[in-house]
């Protein structure tokens, strides 16, 4: 009788006198806790980047916080001093959007040749593709010096960006996947009746369809192989020196205040991309 | 979901490129790696198991594995006790708060993990929020030493990872029927009750999912392990990369890689079938 309409207000059950009390404690604990954990969890998410950003405008020499006072005198010491940290940061760039667009011919290819196939190899060949998003990436930067090594082709720009293909087409390979799975089959039967060609349906009915999850897909690759340290390690050669790198070695010896002030460029940057990818390509959704 | 007509679906030869890209520049490397691993010296003359052998009969190999997979285990349980409750209060936000909760939740994931770990660097050091705040409280005399011990590790590492953790719990508990939340509660099972014996059961697969991310990135975690750590604490990634790079000892650095990458695997093993488990759970 209580169980009549689709959801069962609680509200509405009677229950004894005597337990009521206990009941509330129950309820007014349980939203405490864990709801209190909830908000201070997602506190915790954001207060590091916040900190860090309110750093980089210090007036001081060090990266006390709260800062002494303030000013942009890091971000100018950034832009007018630092011509290694600018080529840093537009080799990175570069990197990252080469073995992007590589990834995307790649990773969109395949996706397109198994996403929509029953049988289960398929999904067992998915699976073996999205493998380099478990592995360990340094040891995959080891075994592929190890490979430019023994075929003597020696490091360069060319090694780091198979480097980075390696790791970054799994992430357009899921979220193409994804999206070509959600494709309704209807869509493509009523093209192909209607006498259009293969080519032709992949670019006026697939292509549009699926274009926000490889959207989704290039920007995380981007920002993963822009922030890669493990497989560049290995894969770069002596000239070039990418940004997350020359960071590290930052952070690790002597701990310069610009430091500070590209991670407050970066932040700025990783939102400003962020908003515009929301508008685009419902980035926070497909990265469920 | 399959495309009944066969000319519907894309050739497969769209999958070759990606497949033979995989094979050289991935399954290859990983090959050449086991197969230089099983070399008794540097200059790849003599056949053995005997850099197995050295890794495994030595006490500080041995701690250096143990220590990283512990922190790998830590990483894991400390992002799982404060993730599900954020999944959990996303799952009962209003609409409108879950679209911001979703983009604090991802924002962390596309910012560059090198400044997130600077930024627990700036917060536990000297001059660091933590310190000062102790110090205006009257609480300490002289600032602690947080950067570089093993909690801070933990600590950091959780934080950031944590995404990892939310997103697939997100997905696991707002697949929950609200309906059997709602039944136990008018049952009178009572709001911890109903928690413990409902949600949690159901939202197992996403669970293991994201523990198995959270474990295997945290284990990997180079950046912030050397960064957060320091020195004095040794894990594998830092180990295999000194091996390799500073000792140009190859097959020893490649034994520790494939001993890094076995401990992986065998947790996303373990982790699988005990997804496998839960699914008969769940539906019991």
């Amino acid at each position: 009788m209580l169980i009549s309409g689709t959801v069962i207000d609680p509200a509405t059950v009677p229950k004894p006198a005597r337990a009521s009390a206990r009941s509330r404690l129950d309820a007014l604990s349980f939203n405490l806790a864990i709801g209190g954990l909830g908000v201070i969890a997602a506190l915790l998410l954001l207060a590091p980047t916040v900190i860090v950003v309110i750093t980089s405008f210090t007036s001081g020499f060090s990266l006390r916080f709260p800062p002494p006072g303030y000013s942009l005198r890091w971000y100018e010491a950034l832009w007018t001093q630092s011509p290694e940290l600018i080529n840093a940061f537009l080799l990175s760039a570069k990197l990252a959007a080469v073995a992007t667009i590589v990834s995307i011919g790649l990773g969109v290819a395949a996706a397109l040749a198994l996403a929509r196939r029953p049988e289960a190899w398929a999904r067992l060949a998915e699976a073996v593709f999205l493998s380099p998003m478990m592995l360990p990436s340094l040891a995959i930067g080891l075994s592929l010096l190890m490979l430019f090594n023994l075929a003597g082709s020696g490091l360069s720009f060319t090694t780091l960006v198979i480097g980075h293909v390696a790791i970054t087409a799994p992430y357009i390979l899921r979220t193409t996947t994804a999206s070509l799975q959600q494709l309704d089959g209807a869509l493509l039967e009523s093209a192909h009746s209607l006498g259009a060609s293969p080519v032709f349906t992949f670019r006026t009915v697939t292509l549009p369809l699926i274009a926000r999850g490889v959207a989704a897909g290039a920007f995380i690759g981007f920002m993963y192989s822009f922030d890669n340290v493990a497989v560049s390690l290995f894969l770069s050669d002596a000239r070039s020196e990418v940004l997350p790198i020359r960071m590290w070695q930052i952070i690790e010896s002597n701990l310069d205040v610009r430091a500070a002030a590209v991670s407050g460029v970066l932040v700025g940057a990783t939102l400003i991309l962020m908003v515009v990818m929301e508008r685009v390509a419902g980035i926070s959704r497909q990265m469920r | 979901m399959a495309a009944a007509n066969p000319r519907l679906t894309p050739p497969l030869a769209l999958g070759l490129p990606l497949g033979v890209f995989f094979v050289v520049f991935v399954f290859a490397p990983l090959a050449l790696l086991l197969w230089v691993s099983l070399h008794e010296d540097p200059t790849l003359t003599r056949f053995g198991f005997g850099q197995y052998v050295k890794f495994l009969g030595d006490g500080f190999n041995l701690s250096v594995l143990g220590g990283t997979l512990w922190l790998g285990l830590r990483v894991t349980l400390l992002a799982l006790v404060i993730g599900f409750p954020l999944a959990w209060l996303y799952t009962r936000a209003a609409p409108r708060w879950q679209g911001l909760l979703l983009v604090m939740i991802v924002l962390p994931l596309l910012t560059s993990a090198v400044v997130r770990t600077f930024a627990w660097v700036v917060i536990l050091g000297r001059q660091g929020i933590i310190n000062n705040a102790l110090l205006d409280l009257g609480l300490i005399s002289e600032p602690l030493r947080l950067l570089y011990t093993p909690g801070a590790v933990v600590v950091a590492l959780a934080q950031i990872e944590l995404p990892l953790m939310v997103l697939p719990l997100i997905t696991a508990l707002a697949n929950i029927d609200p309906n059997l939340r709602q039944a136990s509660l008018a049952l009178g099972a009572g709001h911890w009750r109903t928690f413990l014996r409902v949600t949690l059961p159901l939202a197992v697969p996403g669970l293991l999912a994201g523990c198995l991310l959270v474990f295997a990135s945290s284990v990997a975690a180079f950046v912030t392990q050397t960064l957060v750590g320091g020195g004095q604490q040794m894990f594998m990634p830092f180990y295999m990369y000194q091996q390799a790079v500073q000792a140009n000892n190859y097959p020893f650095a490649a034994a520790i890689a494939i001993l890094l990458l076995i401990c992986v695997l065998a947790v996303v093993v373990l982790v699988n079938s005990l997804g496998r488990l839960s699914k008969g759970f769940v539906h019991a």
